[in-house]
């Protein structure tokens, strides 16, 4: 990939003073546009950057002053909206939440960065992998609160004990890190994933649902929990400090003893 | 639980439907793991290391240690044990790793047959064994 038709130049006009104490940094993305490539391609940015600012600001550097081409999701840019996981220098995180300290390289040796698209899911262009897969494996566990009988006329109460016991699983923002770092779902995407069975795993332990039952069916399936070979990718994947491993070992532990 | 008759309209509970399946070859691989660890070991200490290990296996030792039900037990336990303990395991790899369905369905076709054929020759030794062979 050499001469192509589109236009490289950043989307916000050219390059913006660099500011003191920048150091020089490559960004090796891995991209590809569908239109063009028949294969996904390497592409390198020289761009300055400051030790503080994150892997996001580079991507940004680079589509709005070097090649506005580049596609990538963000939205809130402060780790709470999920929309930025990607795999950096080969590891899932989210692109807000890795500053460029921590990867600098010692001495006066050249950074190179390498950023891919998570793993598993089609990629649509560059860093952009279609959700639909993940989201659709997400709903079959149901990830909504299943009563039977007649609703109360007041809240449903719930003790600190009782909430304390899927607190854990409910910090999830669905941002697929964890889903994309596993061997099994890489391979295999007729498995849940990690992330579904942490969504299913904050509704079954929650003292106010009466679904536990119906997920767990779901979930001792062939392509459920029993899947899982513990390698851990997914509690090291997610960037909300989830014990992933643990909340799908509590879902074994669960149908193993019948017991919630 | 509240009477589904409180509230007519209200979606029953469904029963549970799937098979439980993949939860006992999960436990299996468990158990059978603890139980393989004392069974191997046990073997490989008294065929390498008891009473001058391999120099003193022989046609006349196997023939002795067959000779009482306990080792035939031990040997045939270890024998089922580690087959389908192995051929599970195998099978989760297949089941992780193959991308076409035909695939999968022939590794695992062929992995069954191997299992029940060593299975049974090995069984059909145990049983059948005889001492005086060379006679």
């Amino acid at each position: 990939m050499t001469a192509t038709a589109e236009t490289v130049s950043g989307s916000r006009g050219s390059q913006p003073p660099v500011p003191d104490g920048a150091v020089t940094v490559t960004v090796k993305i891995r991209r590809f546009n569908p239109e063009i490539d028949d294969e996904p391609r390497w592409d390198s940015f020289d761009i300055p950057a400051l030790p503080s600012d994150r892997v996001l600001n580079l991507l940004h550097h680079i589509k709005w002053y070097v090649d506005g081409t580049l596609t990538f999701r963000r939205s809130c840019a402060h780790g709470i909206c999920g929309s930025d996981a990607m795999r950096i220098n080969g590891v899932n995180r989210l692109a807000c939440k890795v500053l460029l300290k921590d990867l600098l390289e010692k001495g006066d040796k050249r950074t190179t960065i390498t950023i891919e698209p998570i793993k598993g899911l089609p990629v649509n262009k560059d860093l952009l992998v279609d959700m639909e897969p993940f989201f659709e494996a997400f709903r079959a566990v149901k990830p909504y609160l299943v009563t039977y009988g007649n609703e109360p006329t007041r809240e449903r109460i719930q003790s600190v004990a009782d909430r304390e016991r899927f607190d854990d699983t409910t910090k999830c923002i669905l941002c697929a890190c964890c889903t994309t770092s596993c061997p099994v779902y890489w391979t295999e995407g007729s498995y849940f994933g990690p992330a579904a069975i942490v969504n299913a795993h904050r509704f079954i332990f929650d003292s106010r649902d009466e679904g536990a039952e119906e997920r767990l069916d779901i979930l001792n399936d062939i392509d459920g929990v029993w899947r899982c070979r513990t390698t851990f990718n997914c509690t090291d994947a997610c960037p909300r400090g989830i014990q992933v491993t643990k909340a799908i070992q509590e879902v074994k532990r669960a149908l193993l003893f019948k017991r919630v | 639980m509240s009477l589904a008759l409180d509230k007519p309209r209200s979606p029953r509970r469904p029963s549970a439907r799937r098979s439980n399946g993949e939860l006992y070859s999960w436990l299996f691989m468990r158990l059978s793991g603890l139980l393989l660890v004392i069974l191997v070991l046990g073997h490989l200490f008294i065929m390498n290391i008891l009473d001058g290990g391999i120099h003193r296996i022989n046609f006349g030792f196997v023939a002795g240690r067959w000779a009482s039900p306990f080792w035939q037990f031990w040997d045939l336990a270890m024998l089922w044990l580690a087959q389908i303990h192995g051929g599970n395991g195998v099978r989760t790899i297949i089941n992780d790793y193959a991308r076409k369905d035909a695939t999968r369905f022939w590794l695992k076709m062929l992995l069954y047959v191997s299992m029940v054929l060593i299975i049974s020759l090995g069984t059909f030794v145990i049983f059948t064994f005889d001492p005086n062979i060379s006679n």
